[in-house]
């Protein structure tokens, strides 16, 4: 079972442990100490650490760790080609002109087991890199980038659009699926020589009716994948949460009507039961704050026709915790799940969900929650 | 030959001594600091080369004018410096 967490937050990169005795779980250490970490990995095929820090002035790094975190050193970061005179491209809603600059790693994920060193970085702009040696040099996968359809993904809560999921097929890694706001969902079966949109499904009710099923324009949040069962994902969506069993070539909303809210951020789904996903609600997109104040998780073990909700453990009044799309995770079993929370939250369950335990309640705003091996 | 001096702040994060290098234009001073401190480049310009947001470069006090393309003249004996508007919370 999961016993070590890493944790991104606004001012650090914080390690959290199980205790041996069972008594509890605590913060064990801290690295990049007052720094901005968005994303971190602990890559379980060689046990290697990556954390991407922005520095705001001075752009976003890549640190790896081959020690457990002991020490760090800077590797590279994603960096765009040179933008010719014919790739001259607009802000579809400004019309500023929009640079092939980096603005933010948003996605963070190891490769195959057999393709050691292999990562895949997602950016904002919507970027896919891939590196073969660890992060020592990063090829931005031009076949997506230079796709027609790219140039029509727009910003959801960022200014430019992003990819913030990346989901590997266990059973094949050429075949990736990627979560884009706003830009749906994309898909490669073959290593990403070529990349299509597989959205069906999904709706936009903030668009014109017109471009509301359009499936290039969708803001699945966050877009996980069931290890065992890899033709099952699920999207918590702007507008909902959306569940696909055949691998994304249809989507299909689920009890809209049964929880608190659908709107939010993160999900969690079981790595060996497809029916069983984790969630944690926000009001709306207008109000970005638990639903009365109460945080809950919600859980579906039925596909999404029926949901648990949540609360033991978790503050009933006056609480204002966001969760964002990084900030939960679910160990190898299925078992034990932590999420954090922009008010510096960090909650822990070790009963598949049904009660937590707070770790701590006075970290920086957490980004990126993953367990560690 | 041009003196280049480097914001405080972004000595905690990269080693960036004040030097002195030849050029005329402050694109030619900066690629010759890099050439010598190549981890500094991304942490003062972007990706296209142009100089990051929130970045200033000053010649003789000057505020430079061409932050993409970095024309602005270094004269023979100027001092350039290279820091950042402070913000964040």
């Amino acid at each position: 079972m999961g016993r070590r967490l890493l944790v991104a937050t606004r001012k650090g990169l914080f390690t959290i442990e199980r205790s041996g005795s069972g008594a509890g779980w605590e913060v064990v250490g801290v690295a990049f100490e007052g720094d901005n970490v968005p994303m971190t990995l602990a890559d379980p095929r060689d046990g290697a650490l990556y954390a991407a820090l922005d520095h705001g002035h001075f752009g976003s790094k890549f640190h790896r760790s081959g020690d457990g975190g002991s020490t760090w050193e800077e590797v590279a970061v994603p960096v765009f080609p040179e933008q010719g005179p014919e790739d001259v491209e607009t802000h579809p809603f400004t019309g500023q002109p929009q640079p092939w600059a980096l603005d933010k790693v948003w996605a963070l994920e190891p490769g195959g087991p057999e393709e050691a060193g292999v990562l895949w970085c997602g950016t904002i702009p919507g970027g896919l890199f891939r590196s073969g040696d660890g992060g020592r040099s990063w090829a931005l996968v031009e076949t997506l980038w230079r796709h027609p359809s790219r140039k029509a993904w727009f910003g959801g809560g960022a200014d430019r659009p992003g990819i913030h999921s990346i989901c590997l097929d266990p059973r094949d890694p050429g075949r990736l699926m990627l979560g884009v706001s706003c830009g749906g969902v994309w898909a490669t079966d073959d290593g990403g020589a070529s990349w299509d949109c597989r959205a069906s499904g999904m709706f936009a009710a903030y668009m014109p009716p017109e471009h509301k099923d359009d499936p290039n324009i969708q803001d699945p949040h966050r877009v996980v994948r069931c290890r065992d069962e890899p033709d099952c994902l699920w999207a918590q969506h702007h507008n909902g949460i959306f569940r696909t069993t055949d691998g994304a070539s249809s989507w299909h909303e689920v009890a809209s009507d049964r929880v608190p809210s659908t709107f939010g951020f993160a999900v969690a789904v079981h790595p060996e039961d497809p029916d069983t996903a984790w969630f944690v609600p926000a009001q709306k997109d207008e109000k970005r704050i638990p639903v009365g104040g109460k945080v809950v998780v919600t859980r579906t073990r039925d596909g999404g026709r029926s949901f648990d909700v949540i609360t033991a453990g978790l503050p009933q009044r006056n609480a204002y915790d966001l969760v964002y799309r990084h900030a939960m995770d679910v160990d190898d079993r299925g078992e034990v799940l932590a999420f954090g929370s922009t008010t510096g939250s960090l909650w822990v369950s070790e009963d598949s969900g049904d009660s937590w335990l707070a770790v701590s309640e006075h970290l920086p705003p957490v980004y990126c929650v993953r367990f560690s091996a | 030959m041009a003196r280049v001096v480097f914001t405080q702040n972004i000595q905690r994060h990269v080693a960036c001594p004040a030097s002195e290098v030849a050029g005329s234009s402050v694109r030619a001073v900066l690629d010759a600091v890099f050439e010598a401190n190549p981890r500094a480049r991304g942490y003062v310009l972007d990706d296209r080369g142009a100089l990051r947001k929130h970045m200033s470069v000053f010649v003789d006090g000057d505020r430079i004018a061409d932050r993409v393309g970095l024309s602005d003249p270094v004269p023979e004996g100027a001092e350039v410096y290279v820091f950042q508007a402070l913000s964040g919370g």
